[in-house]
């Protein structure tokens, strides 16, 4: 019955891309000139090529070790048989991303070996030659075009007010900016060296799907394709790194009650005789055919234990070298400030306490010595804890865009409270959370207050001198851009004068660490003090970040129940 | 969005853009024994840091000329000896010039002195802030150009704004900070000379001139004032700014002399002094049009012209000519986007072109070929440079006039298809020069083509330019000459 139900809706459908066009024409003949978007997107590929030109002008910049992580995956995929891909250790650097990492590694590998054979031998550790260096490079930024596809389907599913006629100051264009120009990002991927740009292409695309879902609301068949494309490429997301474990609850929640749920009862909450079972079996297929596809000839093979010990380390200690600006952060703070203090009042005995070199570089156990330690159990329960308000779009699905909101909420909760988090993963929280900001004007303020002081956070990544310009460069860039043109948008102020001051703190915090600290005698006796300064302080506007998007959930939550009473 | 905001955005990119280019290698990394330019500014750091005033210009067991020797003027050794005070900031230091200098007088330039909404000044700082020509050669080979070019700008805007005492102040630093400046010198002169013969030689135009020349003088003085007291200091450094013997060209330059070496050995044929004569000769001939119409009509618009003009001839035709000194005509011509679109970005990426064989040696590549991309695609983009080129709007009517016998076609057109051929050939050239080995009997095989085809660029935009100046009617009162707005 169903079955049939679906195929008459086959038959009547329009192709959605046909639809759009036709609603997109529609549209213009109303207010021609308020809308290049439909007609005119000739200031796209301007964009995505102007960030390109700066990405291949980066060729040559610092890496990290992350630069050699990568070409030793690319060797062990390349000279060894499957089998063999998660038991080599001849580097240090294992292969730790799951098996659809490895095989985007091995299918890359078919392309180096054009520009330079010797970086696909395995022993060849530290390797760089410059074609080495050129084609590792190149690859990150050609993968990227699909993060510029995913931006620009993005920018389709904005929802813009008649506005004004400046191509500038609309929110797809200031979308778009915000996205492909991302100082994170950028830093990140073409300088630090990580293939994150297309894997948050993938992200963004399967948020984009979910969201356009919205304009072809009337017609039931277009939306079920879409919400399966995005689970498709969620699941793929997922096998290709782990790490967007964190943004899964999100998802599991959303779509099983926005999709496995035909219909809602008046007054929004659940019909649970609506449930229907075919489609919560498509979502399980798509995720276990995924799986299979990635896991299977492992677990085949047996390796599985072998494959999850490398995916999930637990040795790590709770905090990276250098500390995530996140809760624990402050936690470590409160501790040694607590245990300086004892000290100083006689209250402790300085032999009594553990010996832990604070952010000395090697990744190790923080002993803390006056607060409990934190197990990685606690960290669990904490995030899980702080991800609870998810649960609200169980009881009122607010759409695609409460969907959104709740991701990031589950992005920064796990960054906030997660175990062994690197600064890094901010990006999670920062990228989609761009849609948002130029959407609504709440979200605006918190979106630069996060995305500041997460962007400054990840200044440590890059400590080199000849660096320092182009990060302050491209960090100021980005911020002039993203303040001046959300307020442009919002017409007016979107910061209180505390918050204000607080963001111009990090230009002191910057000078001290970077100009005035490294003169200083201190330098030598006390060479940590920077970066636990930087990550103290940007954990604070992270967490009052964090509060306020809680508080924006809570409170939209809060008026979704006043106006059903 | 505001225009500071815009204005800032593109001035960062262009720093941005800047320091990128410096993270590449630099002229002479690790190739000694003389290594590059990177060394030369480095030694003149010593050699000011270290040595009495006196000494700096001459050959003495301290101070070997023939290791890069100071061979630039009073200002640059300054400079120098400011640097020397905090070595380890180079590249630093051009940028913190740059920001300075050079880029507020791009700003004032395209906001107060070219046409257009704001958009379009916008977009005309941040085309002017990308020609990868300036950018490489400062921030890949490592010179301070975008000082004696930035002074030079100042001088430009200032004396668009009417303030010629000022104008002339900021040239003459220039001139004493390079000494290649004097390719801009006579447009200046004729300019001053020519809106001082407007004014009237008898009341207040020969107020003016005794104005402008003391301030002239003056500066002057005060930037030689150390090598003032001995009239064989001052002969030793005009020996030194001016290596006579150092002969007509060296190495590949996309000029006359280089370029017509191929047919005729020149260089093996004439003496020295004829060669010196000769050069001398057909320089001044080729910039006497230009600047007599300057003379006679001194406006903005022809000032621009004429320093393009003047500055490419000299670099065509005058004597010991370096590659790099196509940066001395690319910064009036850069002036131009926003009049010429089409035929200034040509001109900026055929002179970025004439500088590959530097830039290879420099290891310069990648930056290369990015910017230049960059470069096009931005400039034809933001300009609309295509949209501009019709007959009227590139002022090809003349060559009607010139040529009566052309069949009738659509020049624009034939101009943008002439432009398409030439980018396609500069990137097979660059293709070849990095990809193919030359054969065993012509070494110099490509640097030679890259700098005969620049040249031949070179030749037909001096022309063109050269008409568009002098067809320009005497007396009619055109858009280009009012201030803009």
């Amino acid at each position: 019955m169903c079955y049939l139900y679906v195929e008459l809706q086959s038959v009547i459908s329009i192709p959605p891309r046909l639809i759009h066009r036709g609603q997109a024409s529609v549209y213009d003949t109303g207010c021609v000139m308020a809308t290049p978007r439909a007609d005119d997107w000739s200031w796209f590929p301007a964009l995505a090529l102007g960030v390109s030109f700066l990405k291949c002008i980066l060729i040559n910049a610092y890496h990290s070790t992350d630069f050699e992580v990568h070409r030793n995956w690319l060797a062990i995929t390349h000279s060894l048989p499957v089998s063999k891909w998660y038991h080599e250790n001849t580097s240090e650097w294992t292969l730790d991303y799951p098996p659809l990492f490895a095989w985007f590694e091995y299918s890359l590998s078919h392309v180096a070996q054009h520009f330079d054979k010797e970086m696909l031998v395995v022993q060849n550790l530290i390797y760089t030659s410059p074609a080495t260096i050129l084609f590792q490079r190149l690859s990150v930024i050609v993968t990227d075009i699909v993060f510029i596809y995913a931006v620009k389907e993005c920018c389709r599913s904005v929802r813009e007010e008649k506005g004004s006629k400046d191509l500038l100051g609309h929110p797809f264009f200031i979308l778009a900016a915000l996205l492909l120009w991302n100082f994170g990002l950028l830093i990140v991927d073409h300088i630090h060296f990580q293939y994150n740009g297309f894997l948050f292409g993938i992200l963004l695309l399967s948020v984009a799907r979910h969201l356009q879902v919205l304009y072809f609301m009337t017609l039931f068949l277009v939306e079920q394709g879409r919400h399966l494309e995005g689970a498709l490429l969620f699941t793929v997301l997922l096998n290709l790194k782990h790490i967007y474990l964190y943004i899964a609850p999100a998802y599991g929640i959303f779509l099983l009650r926005s999709y496995c749920f035909t219909k809602d009862n008046t007054d929004g909450s659940v019909r649970w005789s609506s449930f229907s079972p075919v489609r919560l079996v498509a979502l399980g297929s798509i995720v276990i055919s995924v799986g299979a596809l990635s896991f299977g000839p492992f677990i085949a093979m047996g390796q599985l234990p072998q494959v999850l010990s490398r995916l999930f380390p637990f040795k790590r200690g709770l905090c990276h070298a250098y500390w995530a600006p996140n809760v624990w952060a402050l936690y470590n703070m409160v501790d040694k400030a607590l245990s300086v203090l004892g000290v100083r009042l006689k209250l402790l005995d300085v032999a009594k306490l553990p010996k832990a070199s604070m952010t000395g570089g090697l990744v190790q156990e923080f002993q803390h010595s006056i607060l409990p330690s934190v197990s990685p159990s606690i960290t669990l329960i904490c995030t899980l804890l702080s991800i609870m308000v998810m649960l609200s779009i169980w009881c009122r699905p607010r759409g695609a865009r409460g969907f959104l909101r709740c991701l990031v909420v589950c992005a920064l909760g796990s960054f906030m409270f997660g175990w062994h988090v690197h600064e890094k993963a901010i990006l999670m929280a920062i990228l989609p959370f761009s849609i948002l900001a130029v959407e609504s004007r709440e979200d605006a303020g918190i979106f630069l207050m996060l995305t500041t002081t997460g962007h400054y956070s990840l200044f440590p990544l890059l400590f080199t001198a000849a660096e320092l310009p182009i990060k302050v460069l491209l960090m100021l860039l980005f911020t002039l851009y993203s303040f001046t043109s959300l307020k442009k948008l919002f017409r007016g102020s979107l910061l209180n004068p505390l918050e204000t001051t607080y963001l111009l703190g990090l230009v002191a915090v910057e000078i001290l660490c970077e100009v005035v600290y490294p003169l200083s005698p201190w330098q030598h006796t006390l060479p940590f003090v920077p970066l636990l300064v930087t990550s103290v302080y940007c954990s604070l506007g992270v967490s009052y970040s964090f509060i306020r998007l809680y508080v924006s959930l809570l409170r939209q939550h809060g008026t979704d129940k006043h106006k059903q009473l | 969005m505001e225009n500071w905001s815009l204005v800032s955005i593109c001035v960062l990119f262009g720093l941005t853009a800047r320091w990128a280019v410096s993270l590449n290698s630099y002229s002479g990394a690790g190739k000694p024994p003389m290594f590059g330019d990177y060394e030369a500014q480095r030694h003149w750091q010593e050699v000011t840091y270290n040595l009495p005033v006196h000494e700096w210009y001459f050959n003495t067991t301290d101070n070997n000329l023939n290791y890069w020797g100071l061979d630039y003027p009073p200002l640059t050794a300054y400079h120098s000896l400011l640097c020397a005070h905090d070595h380890g900031f180079d590249f630093c230091w051009v940028l913190v010039a740059d920001l300075l200098i050079y880029i507020p007088a791009v700003v004032l330039y395209s906001f107060y002195l070219s046409e257009g909404s704001n958009k379009k000044k916008v977009c005309t700082v941040l085309c002017i802030l990308l020609y990868p020509g300036l950018i490489l050669i400062d921030y890949g080979h490592f010179q301070y150009n975008s000082i004696s070019l930035g002074l030079a700008l100042w001088g430009v805007v200032v004396l668009g704004l009417g303030w010629d005492v000022l104008g002339s102040l900021a040239f003459v630093l220039s001139l004493n900070y390079k000494q290649m400046e004097l390719y801009h010198s006579l447009p200046f002169f004729c300019y001053l000379l020519g809106k001082c013969f407007k004014q009237g030689l008898a009341g207040r135009g020969l107020f003016l001139l005794v104005k402008i020349a003391v301030t002239v003088l003056v500066t002057f003085a005060l930037c030689w004032l150390p090598f003032l007291s001995d009239p064989g200091q001052i002969l030793q450094v005009v020996h030194r700014l001016f290596p006579v013997g150092r002969g007509l060209f060296e190495d590949k330059v996309a000029n006359t002399w280089c370029s017509l070496n191929v047919l005729i050995k020149i260089k093996t044929i004439l003496s020295t002094d004829t060669q010196l004569y000769f050069s001398l000769t057909t320089t001044l001939l080729a910039i006497l049009p230009s600047s007599i119409k300057l003379l006679m009509k001194p406006t903005l618009w022809q000032f621009k012209l004429a320093l393009v003009n003047s500055s490419l001839a000299f670099f065509l035709f005058s004597f010991q000519v370096h590659e790099k000194s196509i940066l001395l005509p690319a910064l009036p011509v850069c002036l131009l986007l926003n009049d010429l679109p089409l035929p200034a970005i040509w001109f900026l990426q055929a002179s970025t072109f004439s500088m590959l064989p530097l830039f290879l040696k420099d290891g310069l590549l990648v930056p290369y070929v990015v910017t230049s991309l960059a470069f096009l695609f931005f400039s034809i983009y933001l300009l609309s440079a295509f949209e501009h080129c019709s007959e009227d709007k590139l002022r090809l009517g003349p060559y009607r006039r010139l040529l009566i016998c052309m069949p009738r076609m659509d020049l624009g057109r034939v101009t943008k298809w002439k432009f398409y051929f030439s980018i396609t050939a500069m990137a097979g050239l660059s293709f070849m020069s990095v990809a193919l080995a030359p054969p065993d009997q012509l070494p110099d095989l490509f640097p030679l083509l890259v700098s005969v085809f620049s040249y031949l660029h070179f030749l037909g935009l001096l022309l063109y330019f050269n008409i568009v100046q002098i067809a320009e009617p005497l007396q009619s009162v055109r858009k280009n000459q009012k201030k803009s707005n």
